[in-house]
């Protein structure tokens, strides 16, 4: 459905994007995962037409989108990074601005009262859009790219600055959209993509560090676990007895944080499940084990294993 | 196309800008033409009145197209006019063809103070409908002008002021063209010049190349700013 190949985007002397090849299949909800400033929006915009590559090309349902960009662009629905609202219309007048402006065939009342019943706008249809919460502008966001019924959807950080229960509702919005249409989710927050998205594409400093299933990439990062352990007993014994358990790399001290436990940050082998033998030595020992969770791997500490990996698996090539 | 036209038009009448030059423009234009007419029981200096009405619009009318694309780059609505399937010409077109209308339309409505004239005495319409045309090409181009400046900034400050500069600057050339001595580029600053161009409509004679001129020097800074997007887009 979106083909993007060898996409470069030059400001001055940095480079925004760098070589950038991705494919995004029919239905296919796809993560488009990096920290700020990676490149993420330059591509995004570059693919909707408001930037031009400096190199490459990008494809929409087999459209170039500089050679046909009208017949391109309106296969598409864009939600960039801020919601490019009319602060000075009322819901009702932008939306039909935006059906005029995307030249839509559709019964007009019919295609915009089932589009405010999709993003649940319809009790603010008659308002301001300068006096709407941030949560209620990104929703009319939303609706803006979803009037014309594009077959693709792509909503550059739609969560930014929302409150959790406003970030739990478009994220199951963007699943349900997901049914119909074929979506980019661009973020920086790995459990967004992890919730949504079926592929992920991750982006750093401009180039192209992953493209894989969610599962894979998850499992890839997630090999060796760290975890929080929370046990009661006298801290030096507890510690030696740690470290002489099967599978644990490493242990370290994080001091008292409750009345009684003493917290232990414990990193396992990769690929070793070292929870149960913990539970087993810790039962013998009769030292209570009061609290074990896992630790969430930050996004930084993805893109050093994806970094890392990506090296060793280049040198390991350039033995070969 | 037609939606950003119809869209621009609203916007003018949300905000106070609309009102504000459709009742400023009227009321100098009305006096203008009471001292040039009325008051004087003659219709000689009716050439007096379409000049200063010119100085007037250099005021006015970069008031009118300030916002035009400033606005939409500061609040990043342009993000979606140039995301939506509309071509960056029928944008820009979108745009001109709604500040040309509010202009145009208060120009209609200022022009049946002329309908006066006919009551107290025998006016020379010949004149009259010449310098209207004139004065609407001449009008048209600064708004063309306007919206050049509009799209340099995302400050609608910076873009009325330096829209007033340069059109007072393009009118200042009438003067500065007697001033210099050599005769080639006199004849190339009067051959620029907005005002020698707007002599012929003066004297009652409706001058193509001047119509020409005036059409033209629109569609250059409509073009121009077609490619300021178009160029914006490739840096």
């Amino acid at each position: 459905m979106i083909e993007i190949k060898n996409l470069c985007k030059v400001f001055g002397d940095k480079r925004a994007v760098d070589d950038v090849s991705f494919r995004v299949e029919e239905g296919e909800i796809m993560g488009f995962l990096g920290p700020n400033g990676a490149g993420k929006s330059t591509t995004l915009n570059i693919l909707t037409g408001y930037l031009s590559a400096t190199s490459g090309t990008c494809l929409v349902d087999g459209m170039d989108i500089l050679e046909q960009p009208l017949e391109a662009k309106r296969n598409i629905g864009f939600l960039p990074e801020m919601p490019p609202l009319y602060t000075d219309m009322t819901v009702k007048e932008y939306l039909n601005f935006i059906y005029d402006l995307k030249g839509c065939t559709f019964p007009r009342e019919q295609h915009l009262r089932e589009i405010c019943d999709v993003v649940k706008i319809g009790d603010v249809f008659g308002r301001l859009i300068g006096n709407l919460s941030k949560g209620y502008r990104q929703r009319v966001g939303i609706a803006q790219a979803l009037i014309g019924n594009p077959r693709v959807l792509i909503f550059d950080e739609p969560t930014v600055g929302l409150d959790p229960k406003q970030i739990i509702d478009i994220r199951n919005l963007i699943r349900m959209l997901g049914k119909e249409h074929t979506i980019i989710l661009s973020t920086h927050i790995l459990p967004e993509v992890q919730a949504v998205c079926d592929r992920i594409v991750v982006i750093n400093k401009g180039k192209l560090v992953a493209n894989e299933k969610t599962e894979d990439l998850v499992t890839a990062v997630d090999g060796s676990r760290k975890m929080v352990a929370k046990i009661v007993g006298p801290q030096e014994d507890v510690l030696k007895a740690l470290r002489t358990v099967a599978g644990i790399r490493t242990v370290e001290v994080l001091g008292k944080r409750d009345t009684d436990s003493i917290s232990y940050l414990i990193e396992s082998e990769e690929r070793v499940d070292a929870r149960k033998p913990l539970f087993y030595m810790l039962s013998t020992k009769g030292w209570p084990l009061v609290g074990l969770e896992g630790v969430e791997l930050s996004l930084e500490d993805i893109f050093i294993r994806l970094v890392g990996e990506s090296r060793r698996k280049s040198r390991k090539g350039g033995e070969g | 196309m037609f939606a950003i036209y119809k869209r621009e038009l609203r916007s003018y009448f949300i905000t106070p800008i609309g009102y504000i030059f459709c009742g400023v423009f009227l009321l100098v234009s009305g006096l203008l033409f009471y001292q040039c007419t009325l008051a004087r029981q003659s219709m000689d200096s009716l050439n007096m009145y379409f000049l200063l009405l010119i100085c007037v619009f250099a005021i006015l009318i970069p008031l009118l197209t300030m916002k035009l694309l400033a606005e939409d780059r500061r609040s990043k609505t342009e993000q979606l006019l140039m995301t939506a399937p509309v071509s960056l010409t029928g944008m820009i077109l979108g745009k001109y063809f709604a500040a040309l209308t509010i202009y145009g339309c208060t120009f209609l409505v200022n022009a049946f103070n002329f309908v006066l004239l006919y009551r107290y005495g025998n006016p020379n319409t010949a004149a009259i409908f010449a310098n209207i045309l004139g004065v609407f090409l001449l009008g048209a181009a600064f708004v063309a002008i306007g919206l050049f400046l509009s799209s340099l900034t995302q400050n609608q400050l910076i873009a009325a002021v330096s829209s007033i500069g340069v059109i007072v600057a393009m009118l200042l050339l009438y003067l500065i063209g007697d001033a210099i001595p050599y005769a080639w580029l006199r004849s190339v600053l009067q051959w620029f010049s907005v005002l020698d161009r707007y002599i012929p409509f003066m004297n009652q004679s409706l001058s193509i190349p001047a119509v020409v001129y005036y059409l033209s020097l629109s569609a250059v800074f409509v073009f121009l700013t077609v490619r300021v997007y178009d160029k914006r887009r490739w840096s």
